[in-house]
């Protein structure tokens, strides 16, 4: 039932698009993409950041209580409503969150007011600000940013500027640091069914840093690096959490004609070229849908002002969907769309189409998140039958030619789909509406809300700005770390390779290498290089960082010897004040055989698991004598004829 | 400059100086050339209760910061943005088939919009600023509102008790459906008390309502609150002086609370009104209001109730503790205060170094009622020796009266009398329960955390 077949003028509409690896550089130059970087990052704290809970300690599922609550708009300090916190309180929601004691007091429950901001945090940040040369405050202010969404029980996170304007330097050029803040940690979302939402708040009120990057990345793969660098320099603090969940980031994108869009939740650095890529191509047929519609001569005002009920017309229908919601007492209503005709089918991203962001905004808004949550007159896919949709038509007062979104639910839900709809559809004619979007699993996104501006910020009225003496700028910044990028031309200065130089540039042995290098460079004929150093530093068996300062000592002893040649790098691992002797080849592959002569019954299956354990069991006898490589060749050969 | 203070609001000498000078006075747009760098943004209002050293700047991402003073090397003014904050006002909707209610304000924040000079909030009120925030109050009512004072609760006294108890004396003669007291939380149950005694016998609710979380922050209870009130006084049966206030913390029902037994008992909690040594009236949501109980005062369709507005405040509440001099009592006597309310310990008790005070009290013509800090429970000073003394010095056990509602009910007494024994009668004759005249077993429910069956509870109700 496609009725418009003309081919469409804007050369990105009706035909597939580019996967992510089929565009290069100057495909994304010819697209305006542009793509900026919010890295969040828990700090390791103590404590959490405006009470005294303590700070990464999660639960697992396990709670003690709940509480109901709901939030409402309200004016921000310059006097307007946020668009975002209007949208979430269209969506009606119940948000519940779970209380567990370990981890939560009166203060996350937003029962009891802020305690001072943690010192602690607050240094951190400011080492981290420092690092990325921003420019430090005088006088911390703490806002409230809302989020009606429930991820926080306040419905606004507090937050603060600590720095702005910095920059770093990446592969040439200079990526510009718009400003660090460092704020509350939200909940983490339990579930999101229809009216209710859950929230487990174990993770609130952690303290976080946000930096915020300038739209300053012209690939998607230029994204991901500069969020790499992003990340290792929080880390090379030392002072700020690892492991999952610890650093998250939103990555916002824009083409030429689109708009800015944040994409959230980003759960790896590694997913953001696809995602970026993909949200690119949807940013540019949307604005290539906005194109065709003014060449169609369409305008906002041919919308309906409001959709019509046409739950008689459909009742009755055999499509098994929309029946079995009309038999729970559902509502359908109809929204024609006269100037789309053809534009809804159009791809937007790989295996969607524009009429998903019409589901999306449906799904989110309304609450009507049993799919499919519409139907489409002009859709192949089987819906009502032919008959039916002419009466829905006839309902409209429109042609069968002009597309109809058919959307039901509870009455009240129905309505706010139908408003949500024209609202999509009004969006169409300015072409890429502000929204957040939600990274999903595929390398697509989906709508997530509408993108909150500077009207959700608002003054915190319950604590009072911090001042930032030069004192303590000046202690802080006394002992700052160098930066990974520093680091790392300091490596490559001494002679480390460039991939080595990058490695240990992130890497906890940095310390260790930095302290070593010195020693090493004081004698010319050193049979150790830099480069030999920093390969053996970076074997897994380094020290970990809190015992570097025991391991420094024994480190500077083994490092002397290994520059007068007295010892074979891998001994080092179980050097003691004695040089072991290397063995010649044949001694050594007789002691692995012995090793190995008994084989334990229980081996694992899989081959690399089973090579791993024998490795641990050889390894030990005979580490310092045989280099650690041939031992693994030979375990291959063996491993490989083993019949598990 | 024409107008400096506004001009330039809140900001003091040096920083004050600084931007005269420079010529950018507040809603400025800038950039701020410091020691520590560039920063760009507005010029915003200083905090009077803030140092006088730095200058606000709202961030075009909409955060602020503060520069100091003595960093800026020089100030670049690109332009002027002036805030416009306003609640949006819409006209409050009539509907001659709803009830009339009257929302009185005192001062708390029910709709409220942001407070320059104090960093704090102040409260937006009229029926059309009201009906911008909270629409739902017209599918209850026909409103209307009169602001009868804007102080903070702590300033609440005599004075506002009886002023607000003339004004809803004479909206209730011009034949209201009820009244809806706005109010600060902290001394809600003083007033709340105070217009249990001064309006008695009204013919419609007069319910107070506050919020424990301003209504500029999304989560706040203020919206919910005022529309159980307003249900409460528009619908409800229950005509009498009542609290409304969240029964848990979730977003679930608000509790009706005996003006004369009801107290705030946590500093922060949602849930922080509770009735003691007593049952609530009912709950309200919204389905309507369910009592609890039947012996309230109906609701008629006269439009009579009794004033009594009266108070003499030559009245002192005293928290006894261990070691208290007797200088205490004679300072209070001395400096000529006519009535002493004693918050006792454990059935009403007070160490034996203030007897002589309390003799010379009671030979000076003060009126001294015992009451006991333990807050649930009756003063009985027959128990032990101790309580039969006190007795014999002249002091006049409460029953199970509040400290501070007997504060309140004897400031009212001797407005009207100064009589031992008119004082007396009035004190231990109940207007509406002050005084009841038996505990019921669940009119004392503290639940302690930690027992597994009430965690278990706890854990199967929204809390």
């Amino acid at each position: 039932m496609d009725h418009d077949h003309a081919p469409f003028a804007d050369p990105w509409l009706g035909k597939p698009l580019p996967l992510y690896g089929e565009l290069a550089a100057d495909g994304y130059a010819e697209l305006g993409f542009k793509c900026g970087l919010e890295i969040h990052q828990q700090l390791l704290t103590r404590r959490k950041l405006f009470c005294r809970c303590p700070a990464g300690r999660y639960n697992r599922g396990e709670h003690h209580a709940e509480v109901l609550r709901h939030m409402r708009p309200t004016l921000s300090e310059m006097g307007e409503y946020d668009g975002t916190a209007l949208m979430e309180f269209k969506t009606r929601k119940n948000i519940i969150y779970h209380l567990n004691q370990e981890t939560v007091c009166t203060y996350e429950m937003d029962d009891a007011p802020p305690f001072e901001m943690d010192d602690q945090a607050l240094d951190i940040s400011i080492a981290i600000t420092m690092l990325l040369g921003c420019n430090v405050v005088s006088e911390v202010h703490i806002t409230r940013k809302q989020y009606l969404d429930g991820s926080i029980p306040t419905g606004f996170q507090r937050t603060a500027i600590i720095g702005t304007d910095g920059d770093i330097p990446f592969g040439g050029k200079t990526i510009h640091i718009r400003q660090l803040s460092l704020e509350e940690d939200s909940c983490r979302e339990v579930s999101d069914k229809g009216h209710v939402r859950i929230y487990n708040t174990d993770r609130l009120g952690m303290p976080l840093i946000e930096t915020v990057t300038d739209p300053d990345m012209k690939t998607p793969q230029e994204a991901r690096d500069v969020g790499q660098v992003l990340r290792h320099l929080c880390r090379v603090t030392g002072l700020v959490r690892t492991g999952s969940g610890a650093a998250r980031q939103d990555v916002n994108v824009s083409v030429a004609g689109g708009t800015r869009i944040e994409i959230k939740g980003v759960p790896s650095l590694r997913a953001i070229p696809r995602l970026t890529h993909n949200e690119a191509l949807r940013q540019r047929t949307l604005v290539g849908i906005r194109t065709e519609l003014e060449r169609r001569g369409a305008r906002p005002a041919d919308l309906p002002a409001g959709g019509c009920d046409v739950t008689a017309a459909v009742r009755g229908t055999s499509c098994r969907f929309l029946a079995r919601a009309i038999a729970k007492g559902a509502t359908v209503m109809a929204v024609p769309l006269p100037g789309f005709q053809g534009l809804l089918q159009v791809q937007t991203q790989p295996r969607t189409s524009f009429l998903k962001e019409f589901s999306d905004r449906i799904r989110v808004i309304a609450c009507l998140d049993e799919l499919p949550n519409l139907a489409l007159s002009t859709q192949d896919v089987p819906t009502l039958s032919s008959g039916e949709w002419n009466r829905v038509a006839k309902a409209c007062r429109v042609g069968s030619e002009v597309p109809v979104i058919l959307v039901w639910g509870p009455r009240q839900d129905a309505e706010t789909a139908v408003s949500e709809v024209l609202i999509r559809a009004r969006e169409a004619f300015a072409g890429v509406p502000q929204e957040t979007r939600q990274a999903l699993d595929d390398g697509t996104t989906g709508f997530e809300r509408v993108l909150p501006g500077a009207d959700r910020m608002y003054p915190d009225t319950d604590l009072p700005p911090i001042g930032l003496s030069d004192e303590r700028i000046d202690r802080i910044g006394s002992d700052l770390p160098l930066p990974p990028w520093e680091r790392e031309a300091r490596a490559r200065g001494a002679g480390v390779g460039p991939d080595l130089a990058r490695r240990l540039a992130r890497h906890r042995a940095w310390e260790l290498f930095a302290h070593l290098l010195p020693i090493l460079q004081e004698r010319s004929e050193a049979a150790l290089t830099p480069h030999q150093l920093a390969s053996l530093l970076l074997d897994r068996s380094c020290p970990r960082p809190l015992q570097i300062a025991a391991a420094g000592d024994w480190w500077a002893g083994i490092t002397r010897k290994l520059v007068a040649g007295e010892l074979l790098p891998e001994a080092v691992w179980t050097a003691e004040a004695e040089p072991v002797e290397p063995w010649a080849e044949a001694r050594a592959e007789e002691a692995v055989a012995a090793a190995l002569a008994d084989l334990p019954a229980d081996l694992p299956p899989d081959p690399d698991k089973r090579e791993a354990v024998l490795m641990g069991k050889v390894m030990p006898l005979v580490r310092g004598r045989v280099p650690g490589s041939t031992v693994r060749r030979w375990i291959h050969a063996l491993n490989r004829e083993i019949q598990p | 400059m024409t107008n400096a203070a506004e001009d330039f609001k809140g900001y003091r000498s040096p920083t004050l100086e600084l931007l005269q000078k420079e010529n950018a006075p507040v809603w400025s747009q800038v950039t701020l050339h410091t020691t520590r760098g560039d920063f760009s943004g507005l010029i915003l209002p200083r905090s009077e209760t803030a140092d006088a050293l730095h200058i606000v700047l709202k961030l075009d991402t909409g955060y602020n910061i503060g520069v100091r003073w003595d960093t800026v090397t020089g100030i670049d003014v690109h332009g002027r943005k002036v805030a416009n904050y306003q609640i949006p006002e819409k006209e409050f909707p009539v509907d001659p088939g709803k009830p009339r209610v009257k929302l009185f304000g005192t001062g708390g924040t029910i709709a409220s919009r942001l407070d320059y000079r104090t960093g704090a909030v102040i409260p937006a009120f009229s029926p059309g600023e009201l009906y911008g925030s909270v629409p739902e109050l017209a599918d209850i009512c026909n409103m209307e509102t009169e602001k009868l004072y804007g102080v903070f609760s702590e300033n609440m006294g005599p004075e506002q008790w009886m002023g607000t108890a003339r004004a809803i004396a004479r909206e209730i003669e011009t034949g209201v459906a009820g009244i809806v007291v706005g109010h600060g939380t902290d001394t809600m149950h003083h007033t709340a008390a105070a217009l249990s005694f001064m309006l008695q016998d009204s013919p419609v609710p007069i319910v107070m309502v506050g919020s424990q979380r301003s209504s500029d922050r999304p989560s706040s209870d203020a919206a919910m609150n005022l529309i159980n009130a307003t249900r409460t006084a528009a619908t409800s049966d229950i005509a009498e002086v009542m609290v409304c206030m969240f029964g848990p913390t979730s977003d679930e029902y608000g509790l009706l609370h005996r003006g004369t037994r009801v107290r705030k008992m946590h500093s922060s909690y949602r849930s922080t009104f509770r009735t003691l040594s007593d049952i609530p009236l009912g709950k309200v949501d919204a389905e309507g209001v369910k009592p609890f109980r039947t012996d309230y005062h109906q609701r008629r369709d006269d439009k009579k109730v009794k004033l009594v507005d009266v108070f003499d405040d030559r009245v002192s509440l005293v928290y006894y503790y261990p070691n208290m001099k007797p200088d205490i009592i004679d300072s209070l006597v001395d400096n000529g205060y006519k009535g002493i309310i004693i918050a006792g310990t454990g059935l009403g008790h007070v160490n034996k170094p203030l007897y002589p005070a309390l003799q010379r009290a009671y030979d000076a013509g003060v009126h001294v009622f015992m009451t006991v800090q333990t807050l649930w429970g009756y003063v009985q000073m027959y128990v032990y020796e101790t309580g039969r003394e006190i007795m014999e010095l002249g002091v006049v056990p409460a029953a199970n009266m509040l400290p501070e509602v007997a504060y309140v009910k004897l400031g009212w007494a001797l407005g009207q009398s100064q009589d031992r024994d008119e004082v007396k009668r009035l004190m231990l004759s109940p207007v509406n329960g002050e005084i009841t005249e038996r505990e019921p077993h669940n009119g004392y429910l503290v639940f302690q955390g930690g027992i597994p069956e009430v965690d278990e509870f706890i854990s199967s109700h929204w809390k």
